[in-house]
């Protein structure tokens, strides 16, 4: 059969990650160092992991309210307002969904109209151009620079908005560069839009991974909440990623909406998963202290590492990675990459893989032990010597 | 500092330099720190975790109860030290509840371990009455399990 007229076109114009082919290579390895994977090497902290095997040794196997069950949104808005200084209603602005993937795809689909164009400051997750694409949406992507230390700036927001522009996803704290938004820089980011109808998707899912400084999330700047869908999740600071446990927390009319494409196409999320949340969201609190300690030393060991062996490292302020700047020693960054990986065994992700502006530029991931880290960067070191 | 010790006692391997990174302390300043400890006695050793289960090493441990009777004056201290001195003692704990002491023995064989108890520890002065339990599998040791071993199975998802 032809599938290629048979399939949507949306999704056949739409290019699958260019990192398959780099990860393909990767498993194919043997005496590999990576540090190339996006979740924490935590496993999730027992006493939450308890909480999901005593709701399936109680039975608890049914789907729950689409929305998720009302005891995790009080919980979610608890935590929202503890520990973010935000203020949601639980039963009317809070919605559970599979991961904070799923609460990004019904921003989008929720808001977009085709032709809507959609700003996407890079580099940053991979997901957010193809996720507008489906929706028939136009990214608009925003290269964020180093010498403003990978933040999105308020003049080149500016000069990106168009009568067609609908929606802003600001995709901070950062992957891959680390970068994080504090409060003066939201608060010029809000100057910006607060005369306007464009929407903000803020994607907090490294909202407790920072260091040094907490989190602001764009909503609790001045008249942004009305505007702002704030997807998050628990896979990154919970250590939760294999759970697929998200939110987004918005306001209740566009919650109402985006209620029917979650209704529709995952019921709900997964019950066990909703069970164990509870318990990290009441419950958890030191686990991300100590977590987030802990990816702060090895933070502050692969940057100081990383620049000893001479590569030029931005200082992160939040996440697990550091995107150390390569394009100096004459490689492009899919090719450092590779001959990195082949001739040295270590692997990391080319700063290309995360969109414009990743060139020159490769992403490190420190949720690794620090042996492990040790190892990688003796082997890049010797690497960065054979090329000078 | 706290911090740091809690590392060293998760990860001996940390090198003072290591260390002074991740703390954001210079090399120095974390050498002296430690030396410090040392020199108080606030770090006594560094030892490895090892499964000898995994080698062909003949051993076998067991705790001992040991019900004591206190001496004027120094309480559980002498018959603790004497308890100690012997080199197949691993450890030796005061515990509260229906026994005194505690004792953790390595030896090559169970009869080993018995004939120790029977001719070395009963007979000791205080001592009253000794219970021996062989240990037959180490689950957990000092926050390690014992078994397993760690494989990276995070798919990569960026």
């Amino acid at each position: 059969m032809d599938y290629t007229s048979i399939l949507s076109s949306t999704v056949q114009d739409i290019k699958p990650s260019g990192i398959r082919k780099f990860f393909d290579l990767l498993e194919n390895m043997e005496d590999v160092v990576a540090l190339t994977v996006g979740q924490p090497d935590f496993a999730t902290p027992w006493h939450i992991r308890e909480a999901g095997i005593a709701s399936l040794e109680q039975g608890k196997t049914y789907y729950t309210s689409n929305a998720g069950t009302i005891d995790l949104r009080r919980a979610i808005a608890e935590y929202l307002e503890r520990r973010f200084d935000l203020r949601y209603n639980a039963e009317h602005e809070v919605i559970v969904t599979v991961g904070g993937s799923e609460a990004i795809d019904l921003a989008f689909r929720a808001l977009i109209n085709p032709g809507d164009e959609v700003i996407v400051p890079t580099p940053s997750f991979v997901c957010y151009g193809p996720l507008a694409e489906l929706c028939h949406g136009k990214p608009v992507y925003i290269e964020t620079k180093a010498k403003d230390n990978f933040k999105l700036t308020a003049q080149d927001l500016r000069a990106a908005i168009t009568p067609k522009t609908k929606l802003l996803v600001l995709p901070f704290p950062n992957n891959p560069t680390g970068a994080i938004m504090t409060r003066e820089d939201l608060e010029s980011i809000a100057a910006v839009l607060r005369d306007t109808n464009i929407m903000v998707l803020s994607d907090e899912i490294y909202g407790e991974l920072t260091y040094g400084r907490r989190h602001i999330s764009v909503a609790s700047i001045d008249g942004m909440a009305e505007r702002t869908i704030i997807a998050s999740g628990f896979s990154k600071a919970y250590a939760m990623t294999g759970w697929r446990m998200g939110y987004l927390a918005a306001p209740a009319e566009l919650a109402r909406q985006m209620l029917k494409i979650h209704q529709y196409a995952v019921m709900c999320a997964p019950t066990t998963s909703q069970f164990a949340a509870i318990e990290a969201m009441r419950n958890g609190d030191e686990d991300i202290e100590y977590m987030a300690a802990e990816y702060n030393r090895r933070r502050r060991y692969i940057v100081k590492g990383l620049r000893e062996i001479g590569l030029p490292c931005f200082e992160p302020e939040g996440a697990f990675y550091v995107f150390p700047e390569i394009g100096a020693l004459g490689l492009s960054s899919e090719e450092f990459c590779e001959r990195l990986l082949q001739e040295s065994g270590v692997a990391i992700v080319p700063g290309t893989a995360f969109g414009a502006g990743g060139e020159g530029f490769a992403r490190i991931s420190y949720a690794y032990s620090v042996k492990h880290i040790t190892e990688a960067l003796e082997r890049m070191g010797k690497f960065i010597q054979t090329l000078r | 500092m706290d911090q740091i010790l809690k590392m060293l006692e998760d990860d001996a391997t940390l090198t003072p330099e290591q260390i002074a990174l991740m703390c954001e302390k210079e090399e120095g300043e974390i050498r002296d720190m430690i030396k410090q400890y040392e020199h108080d006695g606030v770090i006594l050793a560094y030892k490895t975790i090892i499964d000898w289960d995994k080698t062909d090493r003949e051993y076998v441990s067991a705790l001992i109860e040991l019900k004591v009777t206190p001496q004027r004056d120094r309480g559980f201290d002498k018959v603790a030290e004497k308890i100690y001195n012997y080199p197949e003692v691993q450890s030796v704990y005061l515990m509260s509840g229906s026994f005194d002491l505690a004792v953790f023995i390595e030896g090559k064989t169970m009869r080993e371990v018995a004939y120790f108890v029977a001719q070395k520890l009963a007979p000791l002065e205080y001592i009253q009455a000794t219970a021996t339990h062989f240990i037959l599998r180490k689950y957990k040791d000092k926050g390690v399990v014992y078994g397993t071993v760690e494989v990276d199975e995070r798919g990569n998802i960026i």
